[in-house]
């Protein structure tokens, strides 16, 4: 019965395990069965999420197998939106894949199971189910990374997040072990009880190196190195992909470890946070200077605004928390909108352009895709009227109710280097003369997610904020 | 008053987007026909708003309030202050819109609704009543005003448009902060309430200091000024109007709405350094405009010296000196941008800003060479134009708190005198030593339908500034009444009656014809 008990709150990890293994053997069969696999897939994330928003709408709040894994709405808010990224990143990329001669029927096999191990990530309340759950969604990743196999580059950005993230795992692994032994147990709960007591030194050691390894996850500096080069080299669908969904779930899970495990000793870890968000923010803002390909801007732009959203861990209040979670949100539109946009710039011959000379002028021979892209763009710096605002002002707020103003101040006022090269793509679209090496996209999916993305990311998305604000605020509230 | 059912602001601020979405859309001619009517249609709405505004009613008229955005309340509202400032952008924009008729002729289109959008967003900043949505609108203005400067502008644009985003958005960032700090302080974003919150005393020395490099950046103050004259070189010609005309109110505007009122200590304390900072760009900045070779230029630099006339009289905290000031700002937003469309007239025959490029045109372009006179008096501050009012009014509340200060002020109006004079010499008299110079037509009917209209407001406020105060009187002096604690004594010994008091337009006319009958 306890069994039983445990097996429906993970609902949604069954139906996907079941659905991945299910379509593996259906790729075996049909190898060039790509799209329909996708779209089984999408079906899918469809089913679990609709477990998910059933648990998030009962307000179930459960532990699952003696306490390895929970069922709570913070876990189940971040499930839904890494499920969605998740899903977008199946819808787009079947068409990019086709031309680089690489849509084979594992792909969205191999983002299925990622989602498994996001899901059991998000959820997890001891060391080893987070653990499990961050191989099974790097093993998939790396995989993912080294999709297109004639590409060297591609190859290459697989290697690297292989041998770099094994070494962030053997951190965590490490860190974990240190835990386990100056405190006994490997549950949050227990590690949480232990640490309302005294902190050894041996104890601090293993925190750091847990969110030593946490950061390469989440690709903050001082353990961003990975980043621009897995981005580059990476499919653009799999980056779009790398930039959203496994962002959230290692984000989510890091928020999870140090508040439930870590949380009654604020000033242990408060300070790394801290460090680690302004590095990020700074090294992520300068870094992007003098880049000229467009997906190494945009991993020094997701390097920046990680920095952002951990202002929002820094506070280690409720109202951080909550902000986080509406930055992630809206952080996975904005990303996802501009690599859209990115995977637009196709030549006549049909090669893939990302390069900022590609770009010149782009406002004159394509004024609907330069748009889109330059609303992205202001979102991500933070500009009103656009909805990248509201991300950055409701972590700022937390960051100043929490009596963090020194890190409010410096973290805005770097923003503002950010904004810098985000008004280079701006300015290389719109005040430079044209290029005309861009064609008009053939690929309606992305004209349409693009559009949706960019109307979100308008004026219009602030009428989402009330909604926003009620959900973020309800799934903060089950770790507290 | 059945106006008020009608949600006027909402509705002035929905026609330039609606607008401004059409012209994406449609053909260059079409484009300039909808932007011209949607400007001037704003300009009927704005002139209704006037008629129904009642000096004498609430403290905030058409209020709105409307609970769409969750915490950013969608809430609107004016007092005179901002019924004259709007008044002064709808006014404007139709004027920028026909100056770019013919001048603009690439992406007609995606230009007009730049400068729609601008126009909400001025609107917006005017008529916002929650801090949040005032930030929002506030900061919006960098995008149309970043994509004007840098499509449209001159050689140099892409370096004056990154200078011009870059240096105005690190100001408000920071007060963004202090926004956060002091909706949590106060547990409240509405603007009428946290007028009157008391802040702590060592709070608002921080606060102030966060709103004043937002709004010192805007103003633009020396030594934050550097990033004027490179935007107003490079904008085009409307985009200089509209920069001079109201974007440089909006940090008057800030000193006003917020500095003054919500942190009255702060501002107290801060006296000597906005003094300071004034009466360093009043001489320093006319200094270097006397030696401006390019005519944008000279005109941006006496921008900056005109809104250092604004700071001091905004900080006597006295009703003169901010009465004064705001005359000073709604005159130099027509003066300064008539200036910049006469400029834009010879400079779209000629196509060069150089000065000593014309002369002597007075002979070929008489009609152009009396308006331009016009203008150039109303920037000395001749008495019967606009500037004559403001500068006197403002000046004459400095002298009340320091009379050093107002010394060295006044030094700016003849030193202004002095460079725009000799600007005029330059233009319009002398020989004609130029051919291409010489052989330029006169203001044809388009530009007379742009210059006129300004040219009698400036008139009208010159001779007859009571229409204009009539609407601000109420308002500054809740102002004043609100900072009067903090109130600095002042070093002129003054043997006057209280000016807030009935006698103060009897005693201010006398005051003022004396002074006009020494000028």
């Amino acid at each position: 019965m306890e069994l039983n008990a445990s097996l429906s709150l993970v609902h949604p990890e069954i139906i996907l395990s079941f659905s991945a293994l299910a379509l593996l053997l259906l790729a075996a069969w049909r190898e060039q069965a790509g799209r329909l696999i996708s779209i089984l897939a999408i079906g899918a994330l469809s089913a679990a999420a609709a477990f998910v928003i059933n648990f998030m709408l009962n307000g179930t709040n459960l532990s699952a197998f003696d306490g390895l894994l929970i069922n709570d709405a913070f876990g189940n808010f971040s499930k839904i939106l890494i499920f969605l990224a998740a899903a977008i990143s199946l819808m787009i990329a079947p068409r990019f894949l086709e031309n680089a001669g690489a849509m084979r029927a594992e792909y969205p096999v191999l983002i299925l199971l990622s989602c498994i191990g996001m899901g059991v990530m998000v959820s997890a309340t001891d060391l080893v189910t987070l653990y499990i759950g961050l191989e099974l969604q790097s093993l998939s990743a790396y995989v993912l990374a080294s999709f297109v196999r004639s590409d060297g580059r591609s190859a290459e950005a697989g290697l690297k997040y292989f041998v770099l993230g094994a070494l962030a795992s053997g951190m965590l692994l490490f860190g974990a072990s240190l835990v386990y032994g100056f405190v006994g147990s490997t549950s949050f709960a227990a590690i949480g009880t232990a640490m309302d007591a005294e902190v050894g030194l041996g104890l601090i050691f293993g925190i750091v190196f847990i969110l030593s390894g946490l950061a390469f996850k989440i690709s903050a500096a001082p353990f961003h190195m990975w980043t621009p080069d897995v981005y580059e080299g990476a499919p653009t669908p799999v980056t779009a992909f790398f930039a959203s969904a496994p962002k959230v779930a290692a984000i989510a899970l890091t928020i999870r470890i140090v508040l439930e495990a870590f949380g009654s000793q604020i000033l242990v870890w408060q300070q790394i946070i801290i460090a680690v968000a302004l590095m990020s923010i700074i090294i992520g803002a300068v870094g992007a200077i003098g880049q000229q390909n467009l997906k190494r801007l945009m991993a020094y732009s997701s390097i920046n605004n990680v920095g952002f959203i951990l202002i929002g861990l820094a506070t280690g209040t409720e109202q951080g928390i909550s902000a986080m979670l509406v930055y992630l949100v809206i952080y996975v539109a904005m990303t996802l909108g501009s690599f859209i946009c990115l995977m637009q710039l196709k030549d006549k011959d049909g090669g893939y352009r990302e390069e900022f000379a590609d770009i010149s002028g782009l406002s004159k021979t394509r004024p609907a895709l330069a748009a889109a892209l330059a609303i992205f763009m202001f979102s991500l710096a933070g500009i009103p009227p656009l909805f990248g605002f509201w991300g950055k002002l409701v972590v700022f707020n937390a960051a100043v109710a929490a009596g963090l103003l020194p890190l409010a101040v410096i973290g805005i006022t770097a923003s503002v280097i950010g904004a810098f090269y985000y008004l280079k793509v701006v300015k290389v679209m719109y005040f430079d003369d044209a290029a005309d090496v861009i064609v008009e996209s053939d690929d309606k999916v992305l004209v349409w997610t693009g559009g949706v993305l960019a109307a979100a990311n308008s004026p219009i998305g602030y009428l989402a904020i009330p909604a926003l604000g009620i959900w973020t605020a309800y799934a903060a509230r089950a770790l507290f | 008053m059945n106006a008020a059912d009608i949600p006027v602001l909402s509705i002035m601020l929905a026609i330039p987007v609606v607008a401004a979405a059409l012209c994406l859309y449609v053909r260059a001619d079409l484009a300039r026909i909808i932007a011209l009517s949607a400007t001037l249609l704003n300009l009927v709405f704005g002139v209704l708003l006037w008629l129904n505004y009642d000096p004498a009613g609430a403290q905030w008229q058409f209020t709105e309030s409307a609970n769409l955005f969750g915490p950013i309340g969608w809430r609107l509202g004016i007092d005179g202050i901002s019924l004259t400032l709007i008044m002064l952008s709808v006014f404007l924009m139709p004027i920028c819109i026909g100056a770019s008729l013919t001048s603009i002729q690439k992406r007609v289109g995606e230009y007009m609704a730049a400068f729609l959008l601008m126009e909400t967003l001025m609107i917006g900043v005017f008529a916002a009543q929650d801090l949040l949505l005032f930030y929002v609108f506030f900061e919006a203005g960098l995008i149309p005003m970043y994509l004007i400067i840098g499509i449209w502008g001159g050689q140099d644009r892409i370096y004056a448009s990154y200078k011009f985003f870059l240096y105005t958005l690190l100001g408000s960032l920071v007060m963004l902060i202090a926004m956060l700090w002091m909706i949590q302080f106060a547990g409240t974003a509405d603007i009428p309430s946290l007028l009157n919150t008391d802040f702590p005393a060592e709070a608002q020395m921080w606060l102030w200091l966060a709103f004043f490099a937002s709004f010192a950046v805007k103003m633009p103050m020396w030594p934050v000024h550097t990033w004027l004259p490179d935007a107003h070189v490079q904008a085009p010609t409307a985009g200089s109007v509209i920069l001079a005309g109201v974007l440089l109110k909006m940090g008057g505007y800030g000193f006003l709405r917020f500095s003054l009122p919500m942190f009255p200590e702060a501002s107290a304390d801060f006296i000597p350094l906005v003094f300071g900072l004034s009466m360093v760009a009043v001489v320093y900045t006319s200094l270097i405009a006397l030696v401006q070779q390019d005519m944008k230029k000279l005109i941006a630099y006496s921008s900056v010296a005109h809104m250092a006339i604004v700071t001091v009289g905004l900080f006597t905290f006295n009703q003169q000196g901010i009465e004064g000031a705001i005359i000073v700002m709604l005159s130099h937003g027509l003066v300064s941008g008539a200036l910049f469309l006469c400029v834009g007239v010879i400079y779209d025959r000629l196509h060069t800003r150089e000065i000593s490029r014309y002369g002597g045109l007075s002979v070929n372009m008489p009609k152009y060479a009396l308006l331009f006179m016009l203008f150039t008096m109303a920037s000395v501050g001749l008495p019967g134009t606009s500037g004559f009012v403001g500068e006197f009014l403002s000046l004459a509340g400095v002298y009340k708190v320091s009379t050093w200060a107002t010394l060295i002020a006044t030094t700016g109006i003849i030193l202004g005198a002095g460079y725009m004079l000799y600007l005029y010499r330059r233009i319009a008299f002398g020989p004609q030593v130029n051919a291409d110079a010489a052989a330029m037509s006169d203001v044809n009917g388009r530009e007379m339908w742009l210059l006129a209209p300004i040219a009698v407001v400036v008139l009208w406020m010159g001779v007859y500034p009571e229409t204009f105060l009539a609407p601000i009187r109420r308002d500054v002096a809740t102002i004043v009444a609100r900072i009067e604690r903090a109130a600095p004594a002042g070093d002129s010994k003054l043997k006057l009656v209280d000016p807030t008091t009935a006698r103060y337009r009897v005693v201010h006319h006398a005051e003022k014809k004396l002074a006009e009958g020494s000028h």
